[in-house]
């Protein structure tokens, strides 16, 4: 890693004292229940947690036969996807704007921060709330216009339903990113751009862009993360997964069978293989930000 | 701006104003609801101004007045568990995550770089991912319903150490000779010098742990079934718990307004040190 410093103080025990309160937690909160998943997976518990046996990879077998699991992957492949490509392209369009305007710049960021606040539970509340096929504002709106909208009981509608909260939540993180860059980007090679007679827009695809995307790989990392993980409060208060299957993602799936179903061996079998996937995204990102600090 | 393009200009306004506008929709259609009777909006379409509730609905959650068919239970009390958890969490991570970056970089002793690996790997598994066995332990050391249960577990990762860690390896290593020379120990360096240069750190960090504290879902969902734990986030999805109609759309319509006001208000007032503690704590 990063080099070291060059004083130190010296004590045998102050410094595993230091450390004593962070290894406790961690060892208890952390490594003792990740062991716990890894050993689990291996097992199969009755309900009852009355006998345990060995079962070897018999529940990452089961689960790559169940046709549910690789349905709530491919779900979760959409969904991200969707979140990542929508909230990127209406952020980037919003940061874009809003380096171009000198009057009211900082209102404009304080209006369009606040969303990160919201919890992504109370996010799901609310677009629910509006679209809501009896009540809901929009969805009247849509009836008026033609449209019949009933997440409850068309997938395509539940998906969206949820890609629009989850966007809307993240929406305020990507501006920000997208916006520190684009102030990033040197004046002068847009001026020697726009001297060479180069529309706005054709500098935004031949200057800008390139030049912006580190920022926006590192951002569709961060995205998938963010649908990996910190949506399972929208879609439980939204739409819980329902209708059938259509938005059970996998963490809301490791949920409910493991709280639900209380299908022990398979629920911890799910969390090493979302661990996998982490570790994964993890890596990546942090070879890509390496290359970042050289760039 | 490079060059004078009024249309463009007018344009980017015309862009903006309209996300703004539909960014703060649902909010607004949040703020509606709250202040109508519950007859009022189940008449589809729903008033969109403002009607005379409001003060009767905010007040009979904040007591918990007017039981709903889900839970009724008041959502001061809520607030309140947010409140603390929110404020045990970030607080907590801050004082444990200087404790251990101070070691790490100030101190040579075996094993540090076993530590310090251990502690990494906590930053990329987050509690959804181990939430069964997790669950388990807590359940284990009798801490379910429990603020240490709602807590200590979140207080397990390892952002605020790194974060602490890079900003302590750019503190200049004459300060810690001039400390020496001057004959302060460790501990009295860590707490004249280096507490008071980390304090924009920790300002940033703590308006970020406070939102993930403020925020929290699933791991509440599972360690309380006492409605007098629950934080304000869980009250209000288990107001919901019946169909579309049967809700008093209006009162769970308040409790959101009143779960969204205290971390919104963080982000905006802090607004400077919000961002810096995204910037950073992403690095």
């Amino acid at each position: 890693m990063a080099t070291e410093k060059r004083v130190v103080f010296r004590s045998g025990w102050l410094p595993w004292a230091l450390l004593a309160p962070q290894v406790a937690v961690i060892g208890v909160f952390f490594f003792w229940p990740a062991a716990q998943a890894l050993l689990q997976s291996i097992q199969q518990q009755d309900a009852f947690g009355t006998s345990t046996e060995w079962v070897g990879l018999d529940n990452f077998r089961a689960l790559m036969n169940d046709s549910s699991y690789l349905g709530s992957f491919k779900t979760t492949a959409v969904f991200s996807l969707l979140v990542a490509v929508i909230g990127l392209a209406v952020s980037l369009m919003l940061a874009v704007f809003a380096d171009r305007v000198i009057k009211g710049a900082l209102a404009y960021k304080t209006l369009l921060i606040w969303p990160y606040a919201v919890a992504p539970a109370v996010a799901g509340v609310l677009w629910l709330f509006m679209f809501a096929p009896s009540i809901g504002v929009v969805s009247f709106w849509l009836r008026a216009a033609g449209f019949e909208w009933n997440h409850l009981l068309n997938g395509n509608h539940a998906m969206a339903l949820v890609v629009m909260a989850a966007v809307w939540k993240q929406i305020s993180y990507n501006f920000l990113f997208f916006l520190a860059g684009l102030q990033s980007i040197p004046k002068s090679l847009i001026e020697a751009a726009a001297i060479d007679g180069a529309s706005p827009w054709r500098r935004f695809w031949t200057i800008v862009f390139p030049l912006l995307s580190p920022t926006t790989f590192f951002l569709l990392v961060i995205n998938i993360v963010y649908a990996f993980l910190d949506t399972f409060g929208i879609i439980d208060a939204s739409t819980e997964g329902g209708p059938g299957k259509e938005t059970t993602v996998l963490v809301y799936k490791l949920y409910y069978d493991g709280f639900k179903a209380l299908d022990l061996g398979g629920s911890a079998a799910q969390s090493v293989v979302l661990m996998v996937i982490l570790i994964t995204l993890t890596v990546v990102q942090f070879r890509y930000i390496e290359r970042r600090v050289n760039y | 701006m490079v060059e004078r393009r009024p249309w463009l200009s007018f344009l980017s306004h015309a862009v903006l104003i309209i996300g703004v506008l539909i960014v703060a929709f649902p909010v607004y259609i949040t703020f509606v609801a709250s202040t109508h009777t519950a007859q009022a909006i189940v008449q589809a379409p729903m008033p969109l101004l403002p009607g005379d509730r409001m003060m009767q609905n905010y007040s009979a959650v904040l007591t918990g007045a007017e039981r709903g068919p889900g839970s009724g239970a008041p959502v001061a009390q809520m607030m309140w568990v947010s409140l603390v958890s929110a404020l045990v969490i970030s607080v907590g991570k801050i004082a444990i995550s200087l404790l251990s970056a101070f070691a790490i970089v100030y101190f040579r002793f075996p094993f540090r770089m076993f530590f310090f690996w251990a502690i990494f790997v906590t930053l990329m598994l987050p509690v959804e991912v181990r939430i069964f066995p997790t669950y388990k332990v807590v359940s284990d050391l009798g801490m379910l319903n429990s603020y240490a249960g709602l807590t200590i577990p979140l207080i397990a990762s390892a952002t605020a150490t790194f974060l602490f860690r890079q900003f302590f390896m750019t503190v200049p290593d004459e300060l810690v000779e001039a400390a020496r020379v001057d004959g302060a120990g460790p501990m009295r360096f860590f707490k004249d010098v280096l507490l008071p240069l980390s304090s924009t750190s920790i300002a940033a960090l703590f308006v970020i742990q406070f939102i993930y504290g403020w925020n929290q879902y699933l791991w509440p969902l599972l360690v309380t079934t006492d409605e007098n734990m629950y934080p304000v986030v869980i009250g209000i999805k288990r107001m919901i718990s019946g169909g579309d109609s049967a809700q008093q759309w209006n009162l769970v319509m308040a409790t959101a307004m009143l779960a969204m006001i205290p971390p919104a208000l963080v982000v905006m007032l802090m607004q400077k040190w919000f961002v810096k503690g995204l910037v950073d704590t992403e690095k």
